[in-house]
């Protein structure tokens, strides 16, 4: 089986039982994504998959053979820490950061579906074409992925001011 | 979790066929809640049968309904611009489900099958009748803050969780399947069974019917729905009473009316005494709340969860009263 994780192709074959989350951190050494409550409730596992956020820890690694998957190691780019990275650290978007390769994958996936136009819970007219992504909907959109350290100001206003609509 | 075998299924009939030839098989669909379950142990498939590349296209029909794949995802369901705009009702029922990162893997068809989340179903140190059936409940004089104040028997009293299902049971869909036995098509709403003495079985599925397709009919004034769901934080937990609505007021009176329940029942609550009790009566807050006693006449509180009676029958008000354009 062949999976393709941060731009480079790996080879694995592994149990069915394998989950993607145990894949990345225990074969194939890449620990960015944290093991929380292995049931899909916490967020700290959150990866991409072509782009989209998802509980890699609920993923089971056979079903995604073949995808691109985006892991925290993945997201800087050549000329250093993705953008979103910086604005944690510039906003204290972390204390203990477990949490925080998990909110980094899902803040970056999150504005990617709004740019697509993807409306959530709280947006008030669902035939919009675009939505605002003011403090409510940053905090409803952010709602899978729990920081136990109560870190949410920081991590709102560092997303707030890399891809928000609202500039802190 | 216990070994299985894996295989990726590329059509219905390739689904049916691997499930003709394997002993034990489940269909997998985004995982969300069978690995979970698995991994806890309820779930023990000998072999699982991926078919999320199967169809998942959603598509208006000819007679201007929509017709959505079972594969799906939630994501796709919300972001379609039919759904947002003729049933918006299913759109902000399906946002109002797990977190993004879920609805990006969750299926439609696996999010109509998805399981309880009582908790003692979950706990295999406790009486489960739907995880081992005839073993007792724990959950009918235990902590039972979240279960069912309509529909449930002396054997289980765990609420279905699906918000997507409330709103699609509101909006008559109808499920298309495939089998051994061959394909048909029922109403949502008969799809999911009341426990009785059985809890165990949850659907009138059998053990190797596919659901292919989710079809929903025209229904012009479903642009004027929506979905209310009360939980104890305000964004990812299961409802403790949700509310799905469409109505249609004309001169004052309410012509037509669609409304479900979620969180209350067993299964996805169509909310039939309360729809009777409601059309051609005036659109006004004291009918609201007829409605909503009509519709819960027959709801019993368990030690925890009284409080659901009086909670349904203030959100289902309060729901009316904003597509009828009442100040909260």
């Amino acid at each position: 089986m062949e999976i393709v994780i941060n731009g480079r192709t790996f080879e694995f074959s592994a149990d069915p039982r394998t989950s993607l989350l145990d894949l990345l951190r225990d074969h194939l050494g890449l620990p960015g994504a944290k093991k929380g409550c292995n049931q899909g409730a916490c967020g700290a596992c959150t990866v991409l998959a072509d782009g989209e956020r998802i509980n890699a820890c609920l993923a089971l690694a056979v079903q995604y053979q073949g995808r691109a998957i985006t892991s925290v190691e993945g997201l800087r780019g050549e000329s250093g820490l993705h953008p979103l990275q910086r604005a944690f650290i510039e906003h204290d978007g972390f204390q203990c950061g477990f949490c925080t390769p998990g909110q980094l994958c899902s803040a970056v996936a999150m504005a990617g579906e709004v740019e697509r136009g993807l409306p959530s819970f709280v947006t008030e007219d669902l035939s919009a074409d675009a939505v605002a992504l003011d403090h409510d909907e940053i905090r409803e959109r952010m709602s899978g992925n729990l920081c136990r350290c109560g870190a949410y100001n920081g991590i709102i206003e560092a997303i707030t001011a890399t891809v928000g609509t609202e500039r802190v | 979790m216990k070994p299985f075998t894996y295989a990726r299924a590329s059509s219905v009939q390739d689904a049916l066929r691997l499930a003709g030839t394997t002993a034990g098989a489940k269909y997998l669909g985004g995982g969300t809640n069978l690995v979970d379950l698995m991994r806890e142990t309820v779930e023990r498939p000998d072999a699982l049968i991926d078919v999320t590349a199967l169809p998942a296209e959603i598509e208006v029909t000819q007679d201007g309904g929509l017709v959505i794949g079972a594969a799906a995802k939630n994501t796709a369901l919300a972001r379609n611009r039919t759904v947002r705009e003729r049933y918006p009702v299913l759109a902000r029922a399906v946002l109002a489900g797990g977190s993004a990162q879920i609805r990006n893997m969750a299926t439609v068809g696996g999010n109509v099958l998805q399981r309880t989340r009582c908790t003692y179903f979950y706990d295999d140190a406790a009486r489960c009748n739907k995880r081992v059936p005839d073993a007792g409940c724990d959950a009918i004089d235990g902590f039972n803050r979240m279960h069912a104040i309509l529909g449930g028997s002396s054997a289980c009293v765990a609420t279905h969780p699906s918000d997507m299902c409330v709103a699609l049971v509101a909006l008559d869909a109808v499920v298309h399947t495939d089998g051994s036995a061959g394909s048909r098509s029922m109403r949502l709403v008969d799809l999911h069974r009341l426990p009785g003495g059985q809890p165990e079985v949850e659907t009138e599925l059998t053990p190797d019917e596919l659901i292919t397709a989710v079809e929903l009919p025209q229904l012009p004034f479903a642009a004027r729905s929506t979905y209310r769901k009360v939980r104890d934080r305000a964004s990812y937990a299961f409802a403790l009473v949700s509310v799905a609505a469409a109505l249609d007021v004309a001169d004052g009176a309410v012509r037509d009316v669609r409304l479900a329940l979620g969180g209350v029942a067993p299964k996805p609550w169509r909310a039939w005494k309360a729809e009777r009790a409601l059309r051609g009566q005036p659109a006004t807050r004291a009918s609201f709340h007829a409605a909503a006693d009509a519709e819960l006449a027959d709801a019993a509180g368990l030690r925890d969860n009284g409080f659901k009676i009086e909670l349904a029958r203030q959100t289902i008000a309060a729901v009316l009263a904003g597509l009828a354009g009442q100040r909260p």
